[in-house]
């Protein structure tokens, strides 16, 4: 039989009909429907088991608030675990699978859990499984995860792609329940620019699900026609299926747009999720309420659930638990149930109102005033209840559902994402919003604790033109339609004492007797409370459990709710996917990746590229034959210093430095002096940090009177960037000084190797003199090549060759290095990367990155004599400090093995040869480490106590991570060349 | 004339266009581009000589301005990117430093930068998957600095509501397109 318990009405699209699966059986089900609803309405009360005692359960709620009906929803790599039934929109298709089961769904196997529960109780897994201690990581653990937990993953590749976005407004109404709608209306109609966000895929909150009018028209109605209207403003954005997941600084806010979950699979190219942030200069928070049940012995049977829900099952989606309902409310809303069932022709058993005089009475349903019900029987289904009558006499009734309304709780989960503490208020026997809200926000409706449908409106317009006043912008109320005005009556009602387990949170297996264990064992921080039992947490992060939680605590402690206060709220609103918060930045795309000018001549050639930063480097270009990296390299690095090499070194920074002071500026900058470097001369700079280390080296030369162009290390270029921003705008603003980054601009190549200058005379113009004589070694200029390129060359050399370095604008670069190798090939030219390029900066004994680590001073490098003590710079003062200065300081030398088949690795620090390999006995460590082709053997360079002094010494290289130990001699740390001739020949 | 032949940040001979969906990515190659900033206690030569070779109002922060043949943009405290015909200001810093001498430092920036042309009645849905800045509310004669896919670029509004550009550092031309292209396949 299909579709047994689908009533008249609802809004559904019953002009459709689309079928799904559960568990392997197929439904059916319509648009409009949830996955709960649908099942409902397919006379499936039973949806899950229990995270601890895998009890059956059924939904427990209609909303995004559920803890009870989670489910496996879709195949393959779609899969996705803990997604609620009650939210979940129905398409043609739908695959879902109940989860935390060993067997069928009726019959768990790990149910004997639910009859050991005696030794499962809070904080069971402190106590129990304490002994002997090794057995928690290897046993104990994996099986509690296998029993307890939740849904699967399947370890798959999410398939789906996820947008982030970026919206404004001048007002963000949150939730389009009657409170929503009407301060976006007001607003809308004012001019302002709105956004209406609703996490349901139907706007209109509980309008939806209730009957009562809204002047001549029902509440869904009312609902329809003004989201039309709103949906017809071009300031409005309405936005369905969007939840409001936090409330950040300064009235930013995060928003899940569920863009393509309603449907099987996202359209080709679609995104599967958007994740907003939205940014609001006001916010009206519409949220509403959710109400919350009342605990008592087995609670949790399939077909209980909160009134509200069997309202808004019955009444939107014409779909019910069972064919009996019965009632059991501390509150009028109670009757509100009983009176739309009965509407719809259900048969009502009764109204268990545990209150005795103020339960109204009537004579359309049975009122047992002043009742409880003490428990609940059916195990995989609601089949009746016992209820005690006032005067002890006990009556048990007949039923397949029971609605449950123990009152009404504000959603005050936004109002208090910036630490805001929510207050009590006695009459609606409730939490509201305090008086600390984030910045801009307003809270309207239900979520300010006005829970009828006229108050409701009246707020969030009230909230919308004063919101919209303090902006300057005119909005007058909107008018409203007449409403229901019924006022809260309840007297409070958390628990029915008694025997048995009584379910306070659904989703932990947390009972009224936990809480009181809890409280036994000293735990009286809500907080504490909250860890210790588990209450609150996970997927619904207790939305219906902790009120009642804190009403048991405060019975212990003899305090008032209040004063037990509250957990921290903390965002999201509702489980996220990871996918959403990572957007596009999954994969290869997880950062963006910079291209150096010669790319794509590089990836032609075959070239392995290496990430530096977010660049991709050529690291070196094999060629045929070539099987192991270090041929590659050892070819490179000999081939560069036997003929010429070139390499593409565009990724170091560039700084255009200008106005008339730069010199000056510079100066300060850099420890050593610049202001007297002639134009058309580069010189290397060190800076220092305030604190007096190294930051950064390079190359400047000086263009002109006040032009310079700076170079950086490829890793600083932003920081130090940066850092001569701060210098500019801060320290000195009234020097004349300009600087913009040009890293970029210019493709610049290194061209190394004694025929250097017969490649690059092949190249340059013959209008420039690049000879020795008139291009000497650190030299500069304006040049042109290839029949008039405009390009700058730099004589400057980081292998110790005679080197130039070369530049042209950046989308001549390919060219050039394409002419370049073709006009090589006379002298075998080579093309080398990142690895030859380090190889032959550590022969040359050259500090890179490794050894400028922020712990290296001047004096440590052996430059110490090039902080200037003549004038003043960013370091020089604290460089002085006397720790900086011992006498036993480290020596940047270099380091070969004793024995030259040995080789040792960069991280091995230095011990006497005899002495034990421990802390105390070190005396210094290995920076740079590199196979020397040029000499045959391993070569490093590192810091060593005192080294300029230890030449010629044998010490051990210990390596204990990687378990080495090499004898090294100290050396020099010029491999090659140490007189640099080379470099000015 | 130098025989070397220039390839586009995409790494074409050619500029690319993509239309995806109602929105065009155009990337631009023919504009050159120089930045411009006024140097200390040189306000009045520097605003006469903007004026004589721009032939238009030095924008404000945020803004941009055209003139016949120059526009400028606004960049940061008293500096301005000038772009200008390509095939006529390739040597745009030259001609620039000549007509600013001392009241200016410029530096060529042509190549320093990516500029992707995004049109279409949908683009400023495109720009909310793309960057923070409320491109809903920019006029026409807007610029700012914003980040797109963790890069910082220039975002230009040409035309309010129908045409921007996107100016990002070259080297990110790939990946800078590719976020493009997919916000607009994610809109279209």
């Amino acid at each position: 039989m299909s579709q047994m318990n689908r009533i008249e009405g609802g809004l559904i699209d019953r002009g459709r009909t689309i079928g799904f699966r559960f568990d392997g059986r197929s439904y059916q089900g319509h648009p409009g429907d949830t996955l709960a609803s649908a099942l409902l309405a397919n006379g499936v009360r039973l949806m899950g088991r229990s995270f601890k005692y895998h009890r059956p359960r059924g939904p427990l709620t209609a909303g995004s608030e559920e803890p009870n009906a989670l489910v496996e929803l879709r195949t393959g790599a779609r899969q996705e675990p803990n997604t609620r039934a009650t939210v979940a929109e129905l398409f043609d298709g739908l695959d879902a699978r109940s989860q935390n089961r060993v067997g069928s769904l009726n019959f768990d196997l790990l149910a004997v859990n639910d009859l050991m529960s005696p030794f499962f109780a809070a904080g069971f897994y402190y106590k129990t499984f304490m002994w002997p201690k090794a057995f928690w990581e290897k046993l104990y653990e994996p099986m509690i995860r296998r029993a307890a937990g939740l849904g699967s993953l399947t370890a798959q590749p999410d398939p789906d792609v996820y947008d982030k976005g970026f919206l404004h407004c001048d007002l963000l109404v949150i939730g389009a329940g009657p409170a929503g709608l009407a301060a976006a209306l007001t607003a809308g109609r004012a001019g302002a620019d709105v956004i209406l966000a609703d996490e349901d895929f139907l706007a209109g909150g509980r309008l939806n699900a209730e009957t009562f009018a809204l002047g001549d028209m029902s509440g869904s109605a009312w609902a329809a026609q003004t989201v039309a209207e709103l949906a017809s403003l071009p300031n409005v954005r309405v936005m369905t299926r969007t939840t409001i997941l936090g409330a950040f600084d300064h009235g930013i806010y995060g928003a899940l747009e569920r863009v393509s979950d309603h449907l099987a699979e996202p359209a080709p190219g679609k995104p599967r999720q958007t994740l907003w942030r939205i940014y609001a200069k006001r916010s009206v928070l519409a949220a509403g309420a959710l109400e919350r049940p009342i605990a008592f012995r087995n609670n949790d049977r399939p077909g209980i659930m909160l009134g509200s829900a069997l309202r808004a099952y019955a009444n939107r989606w014409a779909a019910l638990p069972g064919k009996s309902v019965a009632i059991f409310t501390n509150n009028d809303d109670g009757h509100r149930t009983a009176t739309d069932l009965i509407a719809r022709g259900v048969n009502v058993a009764a109204v268990i109102d545990s209150r005795l005089s103020e339960a109204p009475r009537t004579n359309r349903y049975e009122v047992l005033a002043g009742g409880q019900v003490e428990d609940a029987s059916g195990r995989l289904g609601l089949s009746s209840i016992r209820v005690k009558l006032p005067g002890g006499a006990t009556r048990t009734l007949s039923c397949d559902a029971l609605g449950v309304s123990g009152g009404w709780n504000p959603n005050v989960h936004l109002t208090c994402h910036q630490r805001g503490l929510p207050v009590w208020n006695e009459a609606i026997a409730a939490f509201v919003p305090g008086q600390s809200l984030p910045q801009g926000m307003t809270v309207a409706g239900s979520a300010n604790g006005v829970f009828s449908t006229s108050g409701a409106l009246a707020s969030g317009a009230a909230a919308a033109a004063a919101a919209l006043g303090d902006l300057g912008l005119k909005a007058k109320a909107a008018e409203l339609p007449e409403a229901e005005d019924a006022p809260v009556r309840i007297t409070p009602l958390y628990h029915v004492p008694g025997k048995g387990r009584a379910w306070l949170d659904q989703q932990n297996d947390v009972t009224v007797k936990d809480v009181k264990l809890a409280h036994q064992e000293g735990y009286r921080s809500v907080e504490h409370l909250k860890r210790y039992t588990t209450l609150g947490m996970a997927t619904d992060q207790g939305k219906t459990a902790n009120i009642g939680g804190l009403a048991v605590m405060a019975e212990m402690t003899g305090k008032s709710i209040p004063d037990t206060g509250t957990t921290i709220f903390r965002p999201p609103y509702t489980p996220v996917a990871i996918g959403a918060f990572a957007g596009r930045s999954a994969g290869k795309d997880f950062r963006p990746v910079r291209q150096t000018p010669s790319h794509k001549w590089a990836a032609e050639q075959g070239a392995v590229f290496v990430e530096v930063g977010m660049w991709l480097r050529t690291q070196w270009l094999p060629r045929a034959g070539e099987t192991h990296w270090r041929q590659s390299v050892d070819r490179e690095a000999l081939a560069t210093r036997k003929s010429v090499g070139i390499c593409d070194v565009t990724t170091l920074g560039k700084i255009d430095v200008q106005g008339t002071d730069a010199a000056e500026f510079l100066n300060r900058i850099y420890a050593n002096p610049f202001a007297k470097l002639a134009v058309g001369k580069v010189r290397y700079g060190l800076m220092l940090r305030e604190d007096g280390m190294a930051m950064d080296d390079g190359t400047t030369a000086r263009l002109a009177e006040d032009h310079f162009v700076m170079t950086t290390t490829t890793a600083n270029a932003v920081g130090v960037y940066r850092h001569m921003e701060f210098c500019r705008q801060c320290l000195w603003p009234d020097m004349d000084v300009q600087i913009i980054s040009t890293t970029e601009a210019w493709a610049q190549f290194s061209v190394a190797g004694p025929n250097a200058r017969k490649l690059l005379q092949k190249i340059v113009d013959p209008a420039h003199d690049i000879s020795n004589e008139a291009f000497p070694y650190m030299g500069c200029g304006d040049i042109t090549v290839c029949g008039g390129l405009r390009a700058r060359l730099f004589r400057i050399s980081f292998s110790g060759e005679l080197a130039y370095e070369i530049a042209v604008p950046t989308r001549y670069g390919d060219a050039l290095i394409r002419r370049m190798v073709e006009e090589g090939k006379e002298f075998d030219a080579v093309v080398y990367g990142t690895e030859a390029l380090g190889v032959m900066r550590i022969e040359k004994g050259h500090a890179a990155g490794n050894e400028l680590n922020g712990t290296i001073t001047a004096l440590n490098l052996g430059m110490g004599g090039m902080v200037s003590k003549k004038k003043d710079s960013i370091g020089s003062t604290l460089s002085e400090r006397e720790g900086l200065n011992r006498d036993d300081a480290l020596n940047l030398v270099g380091f070969r093995p004793v024995n030259p088949q040995e080789s040792f690795a960069a991280g091995s620090h230095f011990i006497a040869k005899d002495a034990v390999a421990n802390a105390a006995n070190d005396q210094g460590y290995m920076t740079s480490v590199c196979y020397s082709p040029n000499l045959g053997h391993t070569i490093g360079l590192g810091f060593l106590k005192n080294g300029a002094a230890r030449k010629g010494e044998v010490l051990r290289a210990v390596n204990p991570v990687q378990n080495t130990e090499t004898l090294v001699e100290v050396v020099s740390a010029h491999f090659v060349d140490p007189e640099g001739e080379r470099l000015r020949a | 004339m130098h025989d070397l032949a220039a390839l586009t940040p995409l790494g074409g001979a050619q500029p690319r266009t993509d239309r995806v969906g109602d929105i065009t990515i155009t990337e631009v190659t023919d504009r050159a581009l120089a930045s411009v900033s006024r140097r200390n206690g040189k306000a009045a030569e520097f605003n006469a000589a903007a004026a004589g070779l721009f032939g238009t109002d030095l924008p404000g922060p945020g803004h941009w301005a055209a003139g016949p043949v120059w526009t400028l943009i606004w960049t940061a405290s008293d500096q301005w990117f000038a772009e200008a015909p390509f095939a006529t200001h390739e040597d745009i810093a030259a001609i620039t430093k000549q007509a600013f001498g001392d009241s200016a430092s410029v530096t060529e920036q042509t190549d320093g930068w990516v500029r992707f042309d995004l049109e279409g009645p949908t683009v400023i849905d495109l720009l909310e998957r793309l960057c923070p800045v409320p491109a809903r509310r920019m006029p026409t004669g807007a610029a700012t600095r914003s980040v797109i896919e963790h890069i910082g670029s220039f975002v230009i509004c040409r035309e309010a509501g129908r045409h921007f550009s996107v100016l990002a550092p070259r080297s990110f031309a790939g990946s800078m397109h590719h976020a493009l292209a997919a916000a607009a396949r994610s809109i279209a």
